[in-house]
């Protein structure tokens, strides 16, 4: 009793629908590529977006396929930040990939050894630890000055020509291009990991860890993963902005960073990849935009915006986006379907 | 008789109550056992004690004779040892296909495959149409489990378990709030499971249980009972009259 292969050929379409690169997506990179060009004069704000996008990536990671909430991610983007420029000022990698690479690694590191503490316990105990973790690591990056340079900042820091041939420059053009290269770079990765078994098996243990195990996952054991890969992707975000203004400074585990960051996910929508990167966009335009309007009262803005958001999606605000993302994937498998649907005819 | 699963005096107390009170049972391979018994008698929380779920505070579980008393479920699971739930549990966001492929997938061991794309083993894909197909989900296949009709969420409950290869599959009352012109189609699904299969069947109603079970266990005030075919059971006057709500007459 085997099945007809026209059934199985659906099947296989459907299962990597997902997966598929929808037209949009393309534009997408298109244009953030064609930036480059197009728009030189704003190469700062955008090399900000860039690993600000990166950073709201690696949260989605995490609470879009994984359901783990954070208000304290910023402690892996610090460690990260912090790393990269240790290494640069006192020229122990002086290649800024290598050392970006290496930043990533450690902050993959923390993220391993603190994930254990979120793998139990509702989204409130999870929010107080990873809040505790930031708190705790900000202190310590105070306390060792010597180091750290404690609540100055790391002065002094130089970084090297990327590949030994791309200086960086002030206006942010070689910061654009190399944030932006590092990003797509990371994004493919996620793109395909969200994708694939592996991340299906995230989405079940979202959606219904108890059935999850009952299957023969090991939830734990894919929080932790998971977990471990997005603080590597949170401490490159961070790297990259110490490496992009060739400073570090307590601020980088500031709770304000880890707040904004859920702020900027939740605009752009989490579970889907883009919600960081387009919540990036948004925030920073409108951050740019409203505090030169208004320079003492920017906040007041993007709280009201937050209201707005969470009143639009009223019962999941992970998700507000859903609808147009619905009619988005309608529009691309309604072929699908009706080939499932055709090939089951023909059997009868 | 070949045991695939015993328990030996095992016990769950929650602070006070006793839930499974020294409960030693068989099952062996190949079995249509029934476990039955009236509400609160503790027939659930002796599937969440044999999955792992719930931990015993006293006794062990063997499975083929090895200890798995302090295994955790997802590794039962892997030794065969699948449920299915009574309240459904499934992944709502998931359609029947992709939640089968994953159930497929983790048993094969492959559900670590992180640069794979979803769908693109071409034996998997055929083994998770044969299960839909054979749990009449093809013409869902590709819907959200969230919308499915009642029915078809219970199929697919017992399809995720089937997908898992179990040696012994509990079902936790698998018919449960099915409405009756669509309970047949998960009855005939129970009834052609694997003879190979060991199955402990929870179940209130009797008319499945007499039609299913060669082996019946009566568990009342989380202890065991009564056991014996399904004759002897039917027979048996102290389940007569637990039945009948007369549990002081033999006590």
């Amino acid at each position: 009793m085997t099945p007809p292969p026209s059934t199985i050929r659906a099947a296989t379409e459907w299962l990597s629908a997902r997966a598929r690169w929808h037209p949009l997506e393309i534009v997408f990179w298109l244009a953030a590529f064609a930036a480059i060009y197009l728009l030189p004069d704003s190469h700062l704000i955008l090399t900000e977006i860039a690993w600000l996008g990166l950073f709201a990536l690696s949260l989605d990671l995490i609470l879009g396929y994984a359901g783990i909430i954070s208000l304290g991610h910023a402690a892996f983007f610090g460690f990260g930040a912090y790393t990269a420029a240790l290494l640069a000022k006192h020229e122990i990698i002086n290649e800024p990939v290598l050392a970006l690479l290496v930043a990533g690694f450690a902050a993959m590191a923390l993220g391993f050894v603190t994930s254990f503490l979120v793998l139990r316990g509702s989204d409130l105990t999870r929010l107080m630890v990873t809040l505790g973790v930031a708190l705790l690591l900000r202190e310590l990056a105070n306390r060792y000055g010597w180091l750290t340079g404690g609540a100055d900042g790391l002065q002094g820091v130089i970084i090297k020509p990327v590949l030994g041939m791309f200086r960086f420059d002030m206006f942010g053009h070689t910061g654009y291009i190399y944030c932006l290269t590092v990003l797509f770079f990371l994004f493919l990765i996620a793109r395909r990991l969200v994708n694939s078994p592996f991340g299906l098996s995230l989405m079940s243990v979202k959606g219904n860890p108890l059935r999850s195990s009952a299957i023969g996952i090991s939830v734990d054991a894919r929080l932790v993963a998971i977990y471990t890969v997005a603080a590597g992707y949170a401490g490159i975000a961070g790297a990259l902005l110490a490496q992009t203004t060739a400073f570090a400074s307590l601020e980088v585990f500031s709770f304000d960073r880890s707040a904004d960051l859920l702020l900027v996910l939740i605009i752009g929508g989490a579970g889907y990849l883009y919600g960081g990167l387009i919540g990036a966009i948004i925030f920073k335009f409108m951050q740019d935009y409203l505090s030169v309007l208004t320079p003492q009262y920017w906040p007041f803005w993007i709280g009201l915006v937050l209201v707005v958001i969470v009143l639009v999606g009223r019962d999941r605000i992970t998700s507000w986006t859903a609808p147009f993302r619905r009619v988005a994937a309608r529009l691309n498998w309604q072929a699908l379907a009706r080939r499932v649907a055709a090939s089951s005819t023909e059997r009868h | 008789m070949t045991v695939v699963l015993e328990t030996i005096d095992l016990a769950k107390r929650f602070s006070g109550i006793i839930a499974a009170n020294n409960i030693s049972l068989q099952i062996a391979k190949g079995a249509r056992h029934a476990l039955i018994g009236p509400n609160g008698a503790g027939k659930t929380t002796l599937i969440n004690l044999l999955t792992g779920v719930l931990r015993p505070t006293g006794g062990r579980i063997l499975l083929d004779g090895e200890d798995i008393t302090n295994l955790p479920t997802h590794k039962r699971v892997r030794l065969g040892i699948v449920r299915t739930f009574q309240i459904n549990q499934l992944f709502s966001e998931l359609t029947p296909l992709e939640t089968i492929g994953l159930a497929v997938s983790e048993r094969r061991g492959q559900g670590l495959d992180w640069w794979r794309i979803v769908g693109s083993r071409s034996d998997l894909v055929t083994e998770v149409v044969e299960i839909l197909e054979r749990f009449h989900l093809t013409d869902v296949i590709d819907k959200r489990t969230a919308v499915l009709p009642y029915g078809k969420q219970r199929l697919l409950e017992i399809a995720v378990a089937i997908a898992c290869r179990p040696r012994v599959l509990l079902l936790d009352e698998p018919a449960a709030g099915v409405p009756e012109d669509e309970r047949h189609e998960i009855l005939a699904a129970v009834a052609a499971l694997p003879n190979d299969v060991s199955v402990l069947l929870i179940e209130h109603d009797m008319d499945i249980v007499f039609s299913f079970a060669d082996r019946i266990s009566v568990l009342v005030n989380g202890a065991l009972f009564v056991e014996g075919s399904p004759e002897e059971v039917a027979n048996d006057a102290r389940v007569k009259a637990v039945y009948l709500g007369e549990e002081a007459v033999d006590a």
